[in-house]
């Protein structure tokens, strides 16, 4: 299948004054895909995606979307993308159904109105107005709105902030539910596990730049970083076996071990446990979070960029 | 469907929004009734003269007088405030990402807020007919119309003007009100302007809105063969274009932080 491309981003940069937020971004993002971008606050994400979205002007660079430069406000492309914002904006006395079907009437080839209001399960609410909806329900309005067109190319800016933990779920699988329609989906959250359930791919950006860009499990080699195994040692007990105690940092009865052979050592590791009739309390095997991950590049970004 | 039929119906919308909202609809619709009675209460049943050799009595006065006011609170004051609300929670920025036409959606707002002021101008002169003794206008009716009409776009463009003045909605209601309420006690609309100093006849005669007032009086009255006061309405049109041309390049579609 011949992939075709959905945005497209060569050389951004934008600066207010004198703050430079947006430094030179590339990215490219495949159509059908759900692309999630990552960073810290003032790191330039909602600058790239509001250029993106086409809110705000760039200062250099290309910017492609749906093969139109969002810059140029153009409807052709207007019609094709929804747009969810981080904060909402509903008129509030209009009904749920009301407020779909007015941003209906902005498209040529709009959803049925009562599928987009399924689709987000606010079908419940269908006559309520914006005003009696709780901040989850307005949150999945802002959705319906984003879903009224039938856009080709969705962009979510960090769609579950204040949702408790089932709403989260059921939103997480609404938009995987999108996904298999064939959207592609332009994702920007601060929640980690958010990106890894949701994301096909995922950027990070860190002052103005992208610093690490690749699938969520094997993003800056995650998947070759090193394993930690942790445990209890019991005071008075046998001391560790020499090969297992180096790479291991005993801290009191607490121990933690990294290794890149996480079979081989927890093998070592058990098999010795066993003939010394030891319990290995709280035995914990942890491979590097995509949080971990994020953490270590955004701290050096952050530090590099602070001396730049 | 057409942009003209979208534009349409935000008209619709905007209209449903606002009776969704009763009590602001109430208000909007009592309170100049409410100023015209207390007015007319507290100034007495005195006589005026509104142009050489032509008296009326203060309460007719008052008639076309808070019928200008009432043109001005739907469509300045309202069109100014609902705009900054609806900034600042990011309706507009939400409108400015869907391909609705910006002018489509500005449609909506400023028709609806002519209609309103159409509506207070009627519900004005049937008051004073009954209650006031007020003679409505027949021969003057088209250049009363035509003055209410290009007083009400006008006022709709400088309240669209002002939103880039209004650093946010909490503050809307001190600009709004500040940039008005002064106006209206100068301008021959809340108290009739008899043996003022020159220097606040002229200061009045800088802004809209004392213009305005005097040609919906004008019309009101029949002051003129056709009731028509070409002037004023050219000076309250050149301050509606300068609102308009002033909103092309200030208006804001995002909060203002």
């Amino acid at each position: 299948m011949v992939t075709s491309t959905a945005i497209e981003i060569r050389g951004l940069h934008k600066s207010y004054g004198a703050v430079e937020a947006v430094r030179g971004i590339d990215l490219t993002v495949s159509e059908g895909e759900v692309f999630g971008l990552l960073g810290p606050n003032g790191a330039g994400k909602t600058t790239t995606v509001e250029i993106v979205e086409g809110f705000r002007r760039r200062d250099a660079g290309t910017v492609s979307v749906l093969g139109f430069d969002p810059a140029t406000g153009n409807r052709k492309l207007k019609v094709q993308i929804g747009i969810v914002l981080q904060t909402t904006g509903i008129d509030a006395y209009l009904t749920v159904a009301e407020t779909v079907d007015m941003f209906r009437s902005y498209y040529p080839s709009p959803r049925p109105r009562d599928e987009v209001i399924e689709l987000v399960g606010l079908t419940e609410k269908h006559d309520s107005k914006v005003t009696k909806l709780s901040g989850g329900q307005r949150r999945r309005l802002d959705l319906a709105i984003a879903l009224a067109g039938d856009p080709r190319l969705l962009f979510l800016d960090e769609p579950t902030s204040g949702f408790d933990p089932g709403a989260r779920r059921s939103a997480w699988e609404m938009i995987k539910g999108l996904a298999t329609l064939g959207k592609t989906i332009f994702l920007t959250s601060h929640a980690m596990d958010e990106v890894e359930y949701l994301a096909d791919r995922v950027a990070i950006i860190a002052a103005g730049r992208i610093v690490a860009e690749g699938s969520p499990s094997t993003l800056a080699g995650r998947q070759k970083a090193a394993t930690i195994v942790k445990f209890q040692l019991p005071a008075g007990g046998p001391e560790l076996p020499e090969q297992l105690r180096k790479g291991a940092n005993v801290d009191g009865a607490s121990v933690e071990m990294a290794t890149s052979d996480p079979t081989r050592t927890l093998y070592d590791l058990t098999s010795w446990a066993v003939q010394a009739h030891l319990a290995l309390e709280g035995l914990e095997v942890a491979r590097p979070s995509l949080e971990d991950v994020y953490l270590e590049i955004t701290e050096d970004a952050a530090a590099t960029g602070a001396k730049q | 469907m057409s942009d003209f039929q979208r534009a349409l119906l935000q008209v619709w919308y905007t209209n449903k929004a606002f009776r969704r909202n009763p009590a602001a609809a109430f208000f909007t619709l009592v309170f100049p009734i409410m100023f015209l009675v207390i007015f007319s209460v507290v100034f007495g049943n005195g006589k005026i003269e509104v142009a050489r050799g032509v008296t009326v009595s203060v309460a007719t006065f008052y008639v076309p007088a808070i019928a200008t006011f009432s043109v001005i609170t739907a469509c300045y004051t309202n069109i100014a405030m609902g705009l900054t609300f609806s900034r600042d929670a990011g309706v507009l920025k939400r409108t400015r990402g869907s391909p609705l036409p910006a002018w489509a959606f500005l449609f909506g707002r400023i028709v609806h807020a002519v209609l309103i002021a159409v509506l207070l101008v009627a519900i004005c002169a049937a008051f004073g007919a009954i209650f006031y003794h007020a003679t409505l206008p027949t021969v003057t009716l088209p250049a009363f119309l035509l003055t209410l009409i290009v007083g009400a776009a006008a006022f709709c463009a400088l309240g669209m003007a002002v939103t880039a003045a209004i650093p946010n909605a909490d503050a809307a209601p001190a600009v709004v009100n500040g940039s008005i309420l002064p106006l209206l006690f100068i301008s021959n609309v809340f108290i009739p302007l008899q043996g003022a100093p020159a220097w606040l006849d002229f200061v009045s005669k800088i802004f809209p809105i004392r213009h305005f007032a005097d040609a919906m009086v004008g019309s009101f009255f029949a002051l003129t063969g056709s009731g028509l006061q070409g002037n004023d309405l050219l000076f309250v049109a050149g301050w509606g274009l300068a609102g308009l041309v002033l909103s092309f390049r200030f208006f804001s579609w995002e909060p203002r932080i």
